[in-house]
């Protein structure tokens, strides 16, 4: 299945009593119940790993194209009614910036991997705190309390996965524990943050920007306020969007039903 | 020092640049600025000192100058980690369609996800070609290296070979780099070699997938050939900092293509580095008064 549909439930289990596997696209699995699965007999695969460099790219250009306003800038390049570009239009460099990760799992460190390389200081906060390799090859400093994150962080990043844990986890508290000139970037699940609360924090500038490559829902409704704020950049959840990988995760899903049809190990199955 | 101000963040109009320099010891201009024979003939024999505030100096009639006694400051190294990193700013929003996926969530477009709408091109795996492996581009490869770049090729007037180790670079001859490239960057001066490299024959050699950068100076591209090669299916995308002339005319055709990303001239527009680029510009303009070294001159 490609992205959460046909939404796997009760009745359709029921209608399909030969159903052996599910393979679903992506690493994110929070749109499938498990315990459900697991009832009727039903194994599950994920694409975990191939997604994993498409979508740090992404984390990277959003990041870059809020800080240095590229969607702006190439609005008024185009515009019939820009006659000269303006001397002083500045956005702030990466360079010397502190970026706080929030999930350092394989999408999180390979965001630390890249932005190491544009001089940026990086923090992290995890479940657990990876090894002392792993830290000091991308230079980054553990917070084991996220509040010390956003604190310091002049760019957010959010790459965790979406559980019961991570549900709003950065919500009105968090958003004002942000630095004013910080700017957050979402490229975990809509659901991790308190979309209405990122709202009321961006209309009152208590953060400076968001950019954004998931929301909840997706899309968004024509009239969501997010679609009208200055300080928003949303894209329509491209993350893993290259042929080449999307071209991979179907041949891994391939690979995991074929090997769940002949009762054979599943490669990428979700336990 | 009496300073006579162009005090608006418009591009000072022409006669008001040559009344502005009559018999002024000094000029701090910017790369907008063409200081040519009228100019100086303008400014007349009190010129002594021209501090531009950039790196790139395409803008100066270098010969003119020279002929005068006029020395030259300008501001490289200061803004070269934020044109490289505008340099991949450009890169990844082209290559990944983010203007265009922008405004698809704007405008209702986005109906629902599918597997293969809005595909871009990844940088894993690829081979990059950077035309100029200079500060600029340098500081380029240094930040693509980790998104899995597997090799940089680069072209120029002579092999670098003190530049490209870092990458493990191959220096190539220019119609190698366009044929073997996944993504190509252009980073290097504009000279009178460099006019108009990449023309019809450079974007035909290209691949179909590949990507084409250029934050260097507009006359580097011969657009006519660039639209043609877009359009064409020739090439996949191009990202543009610089254009000629900037910005572009309202009915150019580039600006109605929606694999053509562009920006207008913004490398270097951060307040940290145009702060920096100003108090040099400065400092350089000073020296010069002061028939001191300057800490930024051009050998002319």
């Amino acid at each position: 299945m490609w992205y959460h549909k046909p939404v796997i439930n009760k009745e359709l289990l029921q209608s399909l009593p030969n159903l052996k596997i599910v393979a679903s696209s992506g690493v994110g699995i929070d749109h499938l119940d498990l315990n459900l699965l697991s009832s009727y007999s039903v194994k599950l695969s994920n694409t975990p790993f191939v997604v994993s460099t498409d979508t740090a790219d992404l984390g990277m250009a959003l990041m870059l194209a809020s800080s240095r306003r590229l969607v702006e800038g190439h609005q008024m390049a185009v515009s019939p009614d820009t006659e000269y570009f303006p001397a002083d239009w500045l956005g702030a460099e990466l360079s010397g910036a502190t970026l706080g990760i929030v999930g350092m799992g394989t999408i999180g460190y390979k965001v630390a991997e890249r932005a190491k390389a544009f001089e940026m200081k990086i923090l992290y906060h995890n479940r657990n705190q990876r090894n002392k390799e792993e830290e000091s090859a991308v230079g980054a400093i553990y917070c084991k309390k996220i509040d010390d994150l956003l604190h310091q962080s002049d760019f957010v990043l959010l790459s965790v996965n979406l559980t019961p844990q991570t549900h709003k986890l950065i919500g009105k508290r968090e958003l004002e524990l942000m630095k004013p000139t910080a700017t957050l970037i979402n490229i975990s699940r809509g659901l991790v943050v308190d979309q209405d609360a990122l709202v009321e924090a961006l209309q009152n500038k208590v953060i400076k920007a968001a950019a954004l490559d998931v929301t909840y829902p997706e899309p968004l409704p024509r009239d969501h306020p997010l679609l009208k704020l200055k300080n928003v950049i949303i894209t329509p959840h491209i993350g893993s969007a290259t042929k080449k990988t999307r071209r991979l995760m179907m041949e891994n899903m391939i690979e995991s039903i074929q090997a769940g049809l002949t009762g054979l190990p599943i490669p990428n199955e979700v336990l | 020092c009496r300073v006579h101000q162009w005090d608006s963040e418009e591009p000072v109009p022409r006669a008001e640049l040559l009344a502005g320099v009559a018999g002024k010891r000094g000029l701090l201009c910017l790369l907008s600025d063409r200081i040519d024979r009228e100019v100086l003939e303008a400014a007349g024999p009190s010129l002594k000192v021209i501090s531009t505030m950039s790196v790139g100096f395409d803008h100066l009639a270098l010969d003119e100058i020279k002929k005068r006694g006029i020395r030259v400051g300008y501001t490289p190294d200061v803004l070269t980690d934020a044109t490289a990193e505008l340099s991949v700013a450009l890169l990844l929003a082209t290559s990944r369609r983010l203007p265009e996926a922008v405004e698809q969530v704007k405008n209702g477009g986005w109906t629902t996800w599918k597997p293969l709408w809005m595909c871009g091109y990844g940088l894993s795996d690829s081979t990059v070609g950077i035309i100029g492996l200079g500060r600029i581009g340098q500081a380029v490869a240094r930040r693509l290296k980790p998104f899995g770049v597997k090799k940089f090729l680069y072209s120029g007037s002579r092999p670098k070979p003190e530049n490209a180790t870092e990458f493990a670079a191959e220096f190539v001859p220019l119609t190698r780099l366009a044929e073997e490239s996944d993504f190509i960057v252009v980073t290097c001066a504009l000279t009178p070699a460099t006019q108009g490299m990449c023309n019809k024959d450079f974007f035909a050699r290209m691949k179909k997938t590949s990507v084409f950068i250029n934050t260097s100076r507009g006359a580097v591209v011969n657009q006519e050939d660039l639209y043609d090669a877009l359009t064409q299916g020739q090439i996949a995308a191009a990202g543009l900092d610089v254009t000629t002339p900037e910005p572009l005319p309202t009915d150019h055709p580039l600006l109605s293509l929606k694999n053509c990303v562009i920006l207008p001239h913004i490398g270097s527009a951060t307040y940290a580095t145009r702060s920096t680029m100003a108090v040099l510009a400065a400092n350089n303009l000073l020296a010069g008064l002061r028939g001191e070294p300057m800490p930024h001159e051009l050998q002319l």
